[in-house]
């Protein structure tokens, strides 16, 4: 499925525009930028304490979230992991209603019942993002299950990080998916770190998820997740293979997060010159040169970037002066019925 | 009308349910070809095809996983943990992931599915495939947990669970199987949160679940006919949600509560009953209600063992004979 040229970082300048075009292009470029700008402004915001709870962010990974959305249509489902704000943003769901999410507002996406670890914008796409490593991977091959059984050409795209490898639900997925040959794409971010420790250092093979495909009767895959023309051409060629109904695939994304595991973390554990290293092969970076080979000007970059700069801003302002949800929602939509009551 | 077994009620509910339903699906491990470890759902693969009823490797988060999957996205799915024991392996997603979905997404998720499950003791299996696990679940906001003890009650609350918008775990019974009972001819749809009074009386009242209700009916008998004790026996049948309101209009006109838990002590479903009593009823009540349980330990396989640390009817009546001083 996959070919060597794919695999190797994209020959930048060399390549024709024709198989992604300059739309496409265009498009994952002003992904990429919201994605950065609005995790940007997340992390500021947590500095300014108006960012509350958790947060997992996903700066220096954001062409993989571009990359598999853009190349998803209208139907096709996401299952996210905690680090999910980009995944989400990708799909199309406001920064507002992320963001207001983060800060615990009532103009947030669940109105500040799920917070930053469990955005759900269904409306997009976005069947939730789960905090309990591993668990949405056996979601994802049910909702891959029901097209299957409905004759449904949508596509259940499942994110997760390294780390999640290692988990029971990872290998019951992956075992259920290729023996059922569920239409679900299992995309690994492999940022080399799963929390504080190194993945390299809890795993008997150098590639967490491609080095495991095999024990799955499933094509090793192993892309440079920086490139979002890499990741993109991948993606359409493992949605077409779910589509045609012939199972499911699981693809590596190498790539690096720039800050560290949660807010929590400083990430003091990395080698010295590592992150300076990574971000010279920064996919925001990347791409914008990949642009100006590609022969789009200045100007039309430099209106992507303010476009995108005024909705992050518009949505923080917003956010600044929404309010704080209401508390007779505490007891909401605990059952279908819209109430929690238990007993009579 | 015709008396089938609590072990064909089983099949006979989901079968009525899937085809009234063509999203009703049905997986599990040995389900489909085998019909079942409990031979529960024997035929029905032949009846609706391997399409709608699958076996699946053993996995029980896949299991449950993917029913939530499908649940969220459009289908009733039917999922079987096959002893109720193993629950806790795949506890995330009956702890974590159907219950808040909906409330973690301000409503947008749905997870209509039912686990049901063989629970229970009285097989001598030991202490992994023996537990009575239902106050596992009763603890968790969001869930529906439902616990049947007649073949009646089987296909009326299947076909409850199943048409149900929440996720419901459906424990059957092991020692049950067996069991027979009348069940009408047709459609046979139940409620649940509705417990049912099984046998009216005024001396007190005995509030059971599953296994325990034919124990606590079989007590309540010889206590009418040895000491003239005269019990009112009810049927939970549905943990949560849960009719208060049926426990405690009885202990009103009785005065006394005894419940029958095959849970072990800690923390059993008849704890939260006894509370509520205590809470709401306290001034009806004549004594102080007692628990009849399974001790707090381990089950043990010997079959001498095994009968004496779950209630009989010989300790459910000796235990009631004492508290009401007869």
């Amino acid at each position: 499925m996959s070919t060597a040229k794919d695999r190797a970082p994209g020959p930048a300048g060399s390549g024709l525009n024709d198989d992604i075009g300059e739309e496409k292009r265009l498009a994952l470029y002003r992904s990429q930028v919201r994605l950065r700008d609005a995790e940007q402004r997340a992390f500021d915001l947590f500095l300014q304490n108006l960012v509350k709870g958790t947060s997992h962010l996903s700066l220096g990974q954001e062409a993989i979230a571009a990359g598999f959305a853009e190349a998803m249509v209208k139907g096709d489902l996401s299952f996210c992991t905690y680090r999910g704000h980009a995944h989400t943003l990708a799909r199309g769901v406001p920064v507002e209603k992320v963001l207001g999410e983060l800060m615990q507002k009532d103009n947030g996406l669940m109105r500040g019942k799920g917070g930053s670890m469990h955005l759900t914008s269904e409306e997009h796409g976005v069947m939730g993002s789960y905090a309990i490593i591993g668990a949405h991977l056996p979601i994802a091959c049910g909702a891959a299950w029901r097209a299957q059984y409905r004759g449904d050409k949508d596509v259940s795209v499942c994110f997760f990080g390294d780390g999640t490898t290692n988990i029971g639900a990872f290998h019951e997925a992956l075992n259920f998916a290729a023996v059922w040959k569920l239409p679900v794409v299992f995309v690994c971010e492999n940022n080399l770190y799963m929390e504080y420790t190194p993945i390299k250092d809890v795993i008997p093979i150098p590639q967490p998820a491609a080095d495991r495909a095999s024990a799955y009767g499933l094509e090793r895959i192993l892309i440079d997740g920086n490139d979002a023309d890499i990741v993109y051409r991948t993606a359409q060629k493992a949605f077409a293979r779910a589509r045609a109904g012939e199972g499911p695939s699981l693809i590596e994304c190498l790539t690096y997060r720039h800050s560290g595991h949660s807010r929590a973390d400083p990430a003091k554990y990395r080698p010295e010159g590592e992150l300076e290293e990574w971000k010279k092969h920064d996919p925001v970076k990347l791409y914008r040169e990949r642009l100006k080979q590609f022969g789009v000007t200045d100007e039309v970059i430099a209106e992507i970037d303010a476009s995108v700069r005024k909705e992050v801003d518009d949505a923080t302002e917003a956010c600044k002066a929404a309010p704080s949800p209401p508390l007779d929602i505490i007891t909401t939509d605990v059952y279908a019925d819209g109430g929690w009551a238990w007993r009579n | 009308m015709a008396e089938i077994s609590y072990r064909d009620a089983v099949t006979r509910g989901i079968a009525q349910e899937m085809a009234r339903d063509p999203d009703v699906v049905f997986l599990g491990e040995d389900v489909a070809k085998p019909g079942g470890c409990f031979k529960a759902t024997v035929g029905l693969y032949e009846q609706f095809g391997g399409v709608r009823v699958r076996d699946t490797p053993i996995s029980e988060q896949a299991i449950l996983g993917a029913a939530m999957g499908a649940a969220m996205t459009g289908l009733k799915p039917i999922a079987e943990i096959m002893f109720s024991d193993f629950i806790a392996v795949c506890f995330d997603y009956i702890a974590n992931e159907f219950p808040k979905a909906r409330y973690m997404s301000n409503g947008q998720t749905k997870c209509p599915l039912v686990v049901r499950t063989a629970n229970g003791a009285g097989s001598r299996f030991g202490a992994q495939h023996s537990q009575s696990v239902e106050n596992w679940c009763m603890m968790i906001p969001g869930l529906k947990v439902v616990a049947p003890s007649s073949p009646i009650d089987v296909v009326g609350l299947m076909a409850a669970a199943v048409r149900d918008p929440d996720p419901v775990i459906f424990f059957e019974h092991k020692s049950l199987y067996n069991s027979k009972g009348e069940v009408p001819d047709g459609e046979i749809l139940d409620t649940l949160g509705t417990a049912k009074i099984l046998r009216p009386g005024k001396d007190c009242t005995i509030v059971a679940l599953a296994l325990m209700v034919p124990r606590a009916l079989e007590a309540a008998e010889r206590l009418r006919i040895d000491h003239g004790i005269d019990c009112e026996v009810i049927d939970v049948r549905s943990l949560v949600p849960l009719d208060t309101k049926t426990i405690l209009g009885s202990v009103a006109k009785t005065h006394r509560l005894f419940t029958v838990e095959e849970n072990p002590r800690l923390c059993g479903w008849g704890a939260e009953i006894v509370s509520i009593v205590a809470d709401e009823g306290f001034y009806d009540l004549d004594g102080p209600p007692v628990r009849i349980t399974t001790p707090h330990i381990p089950l043990p396989a010997a079959d001498i063992m095994e009968d004496v640390v779950l209630p009989t009817p010989q300790r459910i009546m000796e235990t009631i004979r004492r508290g009401l001083g007869s």
